[in-house]
């Protein structure tokens, strides 16, 4: 039985709709994001399950119980805010402590709770200090261990990491994860970083402009992306023109010049090919004739850009000792007919 | 490992910078420009202010006689005189007694008032701000005149509540503390909306959210969440509201009469009707010695108690 349920879920400001139907089913214990780029409603979605904003249409369960019902203050929801928002005249205990006291929670079992919080986020030492003293990284956990301990039914967290520097960010990721599994609440992660996304959540919703793109685990999101635009959003992609043609048992489709057997439900004419840099590799026989542009290395990869009449792409290379092409160089460019994905129409420019 | 090498690299290439500069090589070189260019500011500064002050101080130590004028000997006669005298100990605990209940009533109807203020919409908030700050764009006599025509026994006001038939006989409202508390809180509060304002706009907005996603309730969010982050903005908006109400003149002049005096409005009569110019300045001047040491000693307590919040 699914735990949360979005149910066409719609936020209309004015005659901007900011979250358009938004249906999802959430299972207890699961980390699910919303990804999307800036303006594609993700917070918008949190706020509203929140309660700090009311939704134009739509319903929100929590373990078969109304939602939309109860105020804010009344939801039990745990969240952790972009800016942490910690109370400033307040110690990071009293921070911690602040949640069940507001719950009538008595002083000891309270200060119990506190402690073992603290420790659980690894800020054991650090609970007579205000936020002011504290870094960023450490406002964080104390944030998380906020939201935490009042043991919330959904955890809801927006934008983390996004103020921290990028090493903390990955600690922090790790971190977040370790916490997750060890209490297993159920959480809901904003985030426009696809690679925080991926590296926490069990699926993903990839949104845009208001409404659902994709909901996938990560891998299944970044190998079969469902539109052009999920490809793109997760990680790097050649977007590449084909043409798809049949002759009645067989489709195929023909890009700059080589052939690919497609699957029966892509239509025919002009199609989007997507395949991921990493996945294309230098062939010999037959393949995507092409000429290398530029050749950048990277410290544990080569990134190529390859000029074909399909248009450019993006080749990416491990550093492992093998042959590679040099710059001006003619080569062929191959890769396997499950690491594309053909989509009716035209590219679109790439965002 | 990159990263590492660069912070290495930067700290080699700036840590020699301040050690080879020119304050260490030359330390006795002083740049002079800056105080240079804020000497006019100082010299005027010093004309307009400093120097009426000493003179008012040096002069309340002069003594004055009705047949013999100001004579120039230099006493404590005027100080002793008003510390020993009840009259003008009756006088100076109006003065800080009105102060203290302006500075009260203008932090109690002022902090929820800037609170509302900021929680409105767009054009409301702009419209509702020129209300309040109404009071500051009047003339002080007609503004004052007005409460005069609203307080007087047959008044508006008393009017009002005996055709309501709140109350039977007129309160007096003209000569009394009552009157001038609340006109001078009337003009007063505008101070207390903005400085409040300030450090409400430097309250991150997701703070009390956070508050309610914890389970407190409204009241309990703005009790233990936004009043103690407010707390530098009460506190400044009640320096100056102390300072100014302490030191106010035609509002006392004009709603407490001739007869229920306080600091200013003595020292104006001593000036001006008994002549007695000595005695004046040195009401004058403990009327400004009282008001440094409340406020600084009121300024000193709460920012020990709020420390966190002030750093």
């Amino acid at each position: 039985m699914p735990y949360l349920v979005l149910d066409s879920l719609t936020k209309r400001f004015g005659s901007w709709l900011a979250v358009d139907g938004l249906s999802l089913t959430v299972e207890k214990g699961e980390l699910v994001s919303l990804l999307g780029p800036s303006g594609c409603g993700k917070t918008t979605t949190l706020q509203m399950i929140a309660g700090f904003l009311d939704p134009t249409s739509g319903r929100v369960t929590l373990d078969g119980a109304d939602l939309l019902a109860k105020k804010p203050n009344e939801r039990g929801l745990g969240i952790v805010f972009q800016s942490y928002a910690l109370f400033p005249h307040m110690t990071a205990a009293e921070n911690v402590a602040f949640g069940l006291e507001m719950r009538g929670v008595p002083r000891a079992e309270r200060e119990r709770r506190v402690a073992e919080t603290l420790q659980l986020v690894g800020l054991g030492a650090f609970g007579d200090r205000h936020p002011k003293r504290l870094s960023g990284g450490q406002q964080q956990r104390v944030a998380l261990a906020r939201a935490l301990v009042i043991r919330p039914s959904l955890l809801l967290l927006d934008e983390p990491l996004s103020n921290l520097d990028a090493k903390m960010r990955e600690e922090m990721q790790v971190e977040l994860r370790r916490i997750q599994r060890s209490v297993g609440t159920t959480m809901i992660l904003v985030t426009h970083d696809q690679s925080e996304a991926m590296a926490l959540s069990d699926r993903v919703v990839i949104m845009n402009k208001g409404r659902v793109e994709q909901i996938a685990a990560p891998q299944a999101a970044y190998d079969q992306p469902a539109s052009a635009f999920v490809a793109n959003f997760l990680g790097r992609t050649n977007l590449l023109q084909g043409v798809v043609s049949g002759d009645g048992r067989e489709r195929r489709v023909a890009v700059g010049g080589a052939v690919w057997p497609v699957g029966e439900e892509v239509p025919e004419g002009p199609g989007v090919v997507t395949v991921r840099p990493e996945k294309v590799s230098f062939v010999a026989g037959s393949g995507v004739p092409g000429r290398v542009q530029a050749r950048v290395f990277q410290g544990t990869q080569w990134l190529f850009e390859v000029a074909t009449d399909a248009g450019p792409l993006t080749v990416i290379r491990q550093h492992d000792g093998q042959p590679l092409p040099a710059e001006q160089d003619s080569v062929l460019l191959g890769w396997r007919p499950e690491d594309m994905r053909v989509m009716a129409g035209q590219p679109a420019a790439s965002p | 490992m990159t990263t590492v090498e660069d912070t290495r690299m930067a700290t080699d290439i700036h840590t020699p910078t301040p050690a080879t500069g020119p304050t260490t090589t030359r330390p006795e070189t002083r740049n002079w420009t800056p105080y240079l260019l804020s000497l006019p500011a100082l010299a005027l500064f010093a004309t307009l202010l400093v120097v009426p002050l000493v003179m008012t101080a040096l002069l309340s130590l002069n003594s004055f006689g009705f047949y013999t004028g100001i004579e120039n000997v230099w006493r404590l006669d005027n100080y002793l005189e008003i510390v020993r005298d009840d009259y003008f100990h009756e006088v100076f605990l109006r003065t800080f007694r009105i102060a203290f209940l302006v500075t009260l009533l203008s932090a109690v109807i002022g902090a929820p008032e800037a609170y509302i203020l900021r929680r409105m919409r767009a054009p409301w908030r702009g419209i509702c701000l020129l209300i309040v700050l109404g009071p500051l764009l009047i003339s002080v006599v007609s503004r004052t005149l007005g409460w005069a025509l609203l307080f007087g026994s047959t008044g508006l006001i008393n009017q009002g509540l005996m055709g309501v038939g709140l109350i039977a006989t007129p309160i007096e409202f003209m000569y009394t503390e009552t009157g001038v508390v609340i006109a001078l809180t009337h003009v007063l509060v505008p101070f207390m909306v903005l400085s409040v304002w300030a450090s409400l706009q430097r309250l991150d907005p997701q703070v009390e959210n956070a508050a309610l996603s914890l389970g407190a309730k409204p009241f309990t969010v703005l009790r233990r969440v936004v009043l103690p982050q407010v707390v530098p903005g009460i506190l400044s908006g009640s320096i100056i509201v102390f300072a100014l109400a302490a030191s106010a003149f035609a509002t006392p002049a004009i709603i407490g009469g001739r007869r229920l005096k306080v600091a200013a409005t003595l020292a104006y009569d001593e000036f001006l009707n008994t002549l007695n110019w000595p005695l004046g300045a040195a009401v004058a001047v403990l009327l400004l010695a009282a008001n440094i040491v409340i406020i600084v000693g009121c300024n000193r307590l709460v920012e020990r108690r709020y420390k966190q919040v002030f750093e």
